[in-house]
């Protein structure tokens, strides 16, 4: 095994990690990166200069142990680097593919100052991957049962977290899924070729190994509410039902067919599989000329679902320039190999469509970058006497969502603020309502899996204090 | 499982009706309420709003036409098979109040949307008059529990084979000619609730339709099935189904319905094709 010092003397660059050509996987939704090797893990994880105040750890929202871990692996010991693993992310597998690394400990790393900084998000996959290849699939021990209940409601990363960390402290705990499968963005949302469902079955699995019941369909707010929760017996309610609400354009023309929200377009394509229609039985328009609005990493998903069933051209309309695209870099990269184009400070108008009602394309207008805004980004200014028209029978509006009052305007006492986001003490994740707590997207809006699941932990810390002490 | 525990086919098999064991639904499903259904792993996600439930047996009825590969597929499942996913109650429930006299439209299977609504509207204290209208007799559903729970009733068919030989909008001109109606609720297909509400907005009379886009989660998480009503778009799974029948926008709807045409066509070719 290499050492550090021989490091020093000849650095090892950062370890790519091989992945699908993009001709290939530009129309097959297999998982884009195939992963890292031993190999590969080893001669990345030796870049680590295993430093004193390591400023990767502080980048990292849950403040996983890295150099750590990343020790772990250079020792191979990858049950011991799992493990550590554990003691800050329940879903290493998940985070390793999905969070923006370059913005958290990565953007931090020291080596990044130089050169690459390593590669810690492929670390991180590599340990939950060997482990779920390799492992035991051992359960870590679990306190003696309590007899308190606690009502999960939403099943993506953040209540996924609260459920899990409640378990294994002793607690009965309920999952309500208002949907007929768990994981919320996880499944609904990321495409296979991002994040593999059958990666997020099996975490769900686990927690229903350790004693987590999951109960889907339910829509709380309709189909029972936080009130009738509290009433069946339950002790805490912990609310995890992220943003879904679709922001539109609100152009004229919008209702045309040929225009539906990313959320609708991915949940037709990831939650109800219609990317393999007709062997299943929901549809998905298929474009030739797809057109996305927005640049986020819905946006890019949207995108790249839209070339994999077949398109002959994918163009991402955005208003601002590259620099402000909020995706993480992976994506934008990925994106861009695959054939996707983009209209960068470029506003859509107005939609064209026949008389059938059938999208045919869309005016937009050049913008260019005037002083910064609010959001301390240069704001977008129409240029006047620019507009063109762009040809497309399929657009995706992925412009951001919103809160979803379904649950809220059903239980009056939560209060919200005047987007609709659920107000929380930001020590606690407490909210106004006596034994109810929130987290994740319908508190912060939508954000990221990391931090979905970082206010899961806070909250079920909370939980746990209030079940065992009484606050 | 959601299990099945009668089934009965009507309008020579072209309409059929299960009673579905959901009782957690039965205990809360208020009239005007829909769920979704999804028959197997591979199956789409279908609304239809309830004819009845029993919360006592905690079972749930929908009534549906046969008309594509999801709804022949519904068609094939017998008493002891089930649904993989039912969801529910969804949407907001109808407004009943006692107002006076009240005309109930209902056309097709719109009728199995319209019972429950009759019903409480009945029971309230107003007094209802029904009109059901199809386009021969065959077709025709319902009739006798409509009747039960109406002070007048009436039917129109457009060929004449039963009652009055005309539309739905002839019998209820006439109604609105020669008494004082303070409320229409008209369930049926589009044209058809299109066309009554042009008749009452002429009259003044207040006029609910129920609305039944193309669905996805039925949340409000998609908008899939947004409408526009008034010049605003709303999303009929939360915001409706129901909504004031003349600031709807049936154009829009009666396209919007036609979305996935093509892709329908396929699904169902496939499905006869492997059904004989
Ligand atoms: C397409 C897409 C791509 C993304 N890519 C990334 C990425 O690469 N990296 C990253 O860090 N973040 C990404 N995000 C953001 C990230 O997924 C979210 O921030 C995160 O999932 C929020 O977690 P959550 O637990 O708060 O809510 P969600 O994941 O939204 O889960 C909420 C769950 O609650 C359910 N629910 C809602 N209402 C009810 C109700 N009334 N009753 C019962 N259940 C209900 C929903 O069906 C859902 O399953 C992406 C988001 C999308 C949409
Ligand atoms: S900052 Fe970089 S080099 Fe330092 S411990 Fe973290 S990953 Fe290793
Ligand atoms: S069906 Fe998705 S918002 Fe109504």
């Amino acid at each position: 095994m290499t050492t550090t010092k021989k490091n020093r003397k000849k650095p090892v660059p950062r370890q790519p990690m091989p992945e699908q050509k993009p001709e290939i996987r530009r129309r097959n939704f297999k998982e884009v990166p195939e992963g890292y090797t031993v190999e590969l893990a080893q001669a990345e994880a030796s870049r680590c200069l295993q430093c004193r105040k390591p400023g990767c750890v502080a980048g990292c929202p849950v403040g996983i142990d890295i150099p750590g871990f990343i020790n772990l692996v250079t020792e191979g010991d990858f049950t011991g680097a799992i493990r550590n693993l554990w003691g800050k992310n329940a879903f290493p597998a998940v985070c390793g593919r999905v969070c923006p690394q370059e913005i958290q400990c990565e953007g931090k790393c020291i080596v990044g100052k130089k050169g690459d900084p390593v590669a810690i998000g492929n670390l991180e996959r590599f340990c939950a991957d060997y482990e779920r290849e390799f492992g035991s699939g051992e359960l870590p021990p679990t306190s003696s049962t309590t007899g308190k209940k606690v009502a999960v409601v939403g099943s993506g990363p953040s209540g996924l977290t609260v459920a899990g960390d409640l378990i294994v402290k002793g607690h009965d705990v309920t999952v309500f899924e208002a949907f007929h499968k768990p994981g919320g963005v996880l499944v609904y949302g990321i495409p296979e070729f991002r994040l593999p469902k059958s990666i997020v079955a099996q975490e769900v699995h686990f927690l229903e190994r350790l004693g987590v019941k999951v109960e889907c369909n339910a829509v709380v707010g309709r189909s029972v509410s936080v009130d009738d929760l509290f009433e069946e017996g339950y002790d805490a309610v912990y609310i995890g039902v992220g943003a879904g609400l679709p922001r539109f354009m609100n152009l004229p023309g919008e209702n045309q067919i040929g225009i539906l929200s990313a959320n609708e377009y991915l949940t037709r394509a990831n939650l109800m599989k219609a990317y393999k229609f007709p062997a299943v039985d929901t549809p998905i328009p298929i474009g030739k000329n797809v057109v996305v609005l927005g640049a986020g990493n819905v946006a890019m998903d949207s995108a790249r679902t839209a070339m994999r069933l077949g398109a002959d051209r994918v163009r991402i309309v955005y208003r601002r320039s590259r620099e402000e695209m909020p995706a993480r870099t992976a994506e934008i990269h990925h994106a861009a190999e695959e054939g996707i184009e983009f209209e960068l400070l470029t506003n859509p108008v107005k939609y064209i469509g026949n008389d059938k009602g059938r999208l045919t394309g869309m005016v937009c207008l050049r913008m260019e970058l005037g002083e910064p805004d609010d959001s301390g980004r240069r704001r977008p200014i129409p240029i006047e006497g620019s507009e063109f028209e762009i040809e497309a029978d399929l657009c995706i509006v992925a412009v951001g969502s919103g809160a979803n009052p379904l649950l809220t305007e059903s239980t009056a006492d939560i209060k919200l603020n005047r987007w609709g986001y659920i107000i929380t003490d930001p020590k606690t994740g407490k909210t106004s309502k006596k034994g109810v707590w929130a987290g994740g997207d319908i508190v912060t809006g939508a954000a990221t899996v990391i931090l979905a699941m970082g206010a899961g932990r806070m909250a079920a810390n909370s939980i746990h204090d209030y079940l065992t002490w009484g606050w | 499982m959601f299990k099945i525990v009668r089934r009965e086919e009507m309008a020579g098999g072209t309409v059929i009706l299960n009673e579905i064991e959901a009782p957690k639904i039965a205990g809360r499903e208020k009239p005007g309420q829909f769920v979704l259904l999804k028959a197997n792993e591979d199956g789409e996600r279908v609304p239809l709003t309830m004819a009845e439930t029993d919360p006592e047996k905690g079972t749930i009825t929908i009534i549906y036409m046969v008309v594509g590969r999801t709804t022949a597929l519904f068609k094939s499942l017998q008493v002891g098979d089930g649904f993989q996913d039912v969801i529910g109650p969804l949407g907001k429930a109808t407004h009943i109040e006692k107002i006076g006299k009240v005309v109930c439209v209902g056309g097709g299977t719109g009728t199995a949307v319209l019972h429950p609504i009759t019903r409480a509207m009945k029971e309230i204290g107003n007094h209802v008059i029904t009109i059901l209208g199809a386009r021969n007799k065959d077709l025709l559903i319902l009739e006798d529990l409509m009747r039960k729970v109406s002070d007048d009733f009436y039917i129109t068919t457009d060929d004449g084979s039963y009652g009055r030989h005309g539309l739905v909008t002839d019998q209820l001109k006439d109604i609105l000619d020669r008494e004082d109606i303070k409320q229409v609720v008209a369930i049926g297909p589009v044209p058809m609730m299109k066309f009554v509400s042009l008749l009452t907005k002429k009259y003044n009379v207040p006029t609910l339709v129920s609305l039944n886009p193309i669905m996805v989660d039925g949340t409000g998480m998609c908008g899939c099935c947004r409408v526009t009503v008034g010049d605003k778009t709303r999303f009929a799974c939360v915001d409706g189904p129901e909504f004031d029948g003349h600031q709807v926008d049936y154009d829009e709807l009666m396209m919007r319905l036609q979305s996935y045409r093509e892709e329908e066509k396929v699904s169902y070719d496939k499905h006869c094709r492997m059904n004989g």
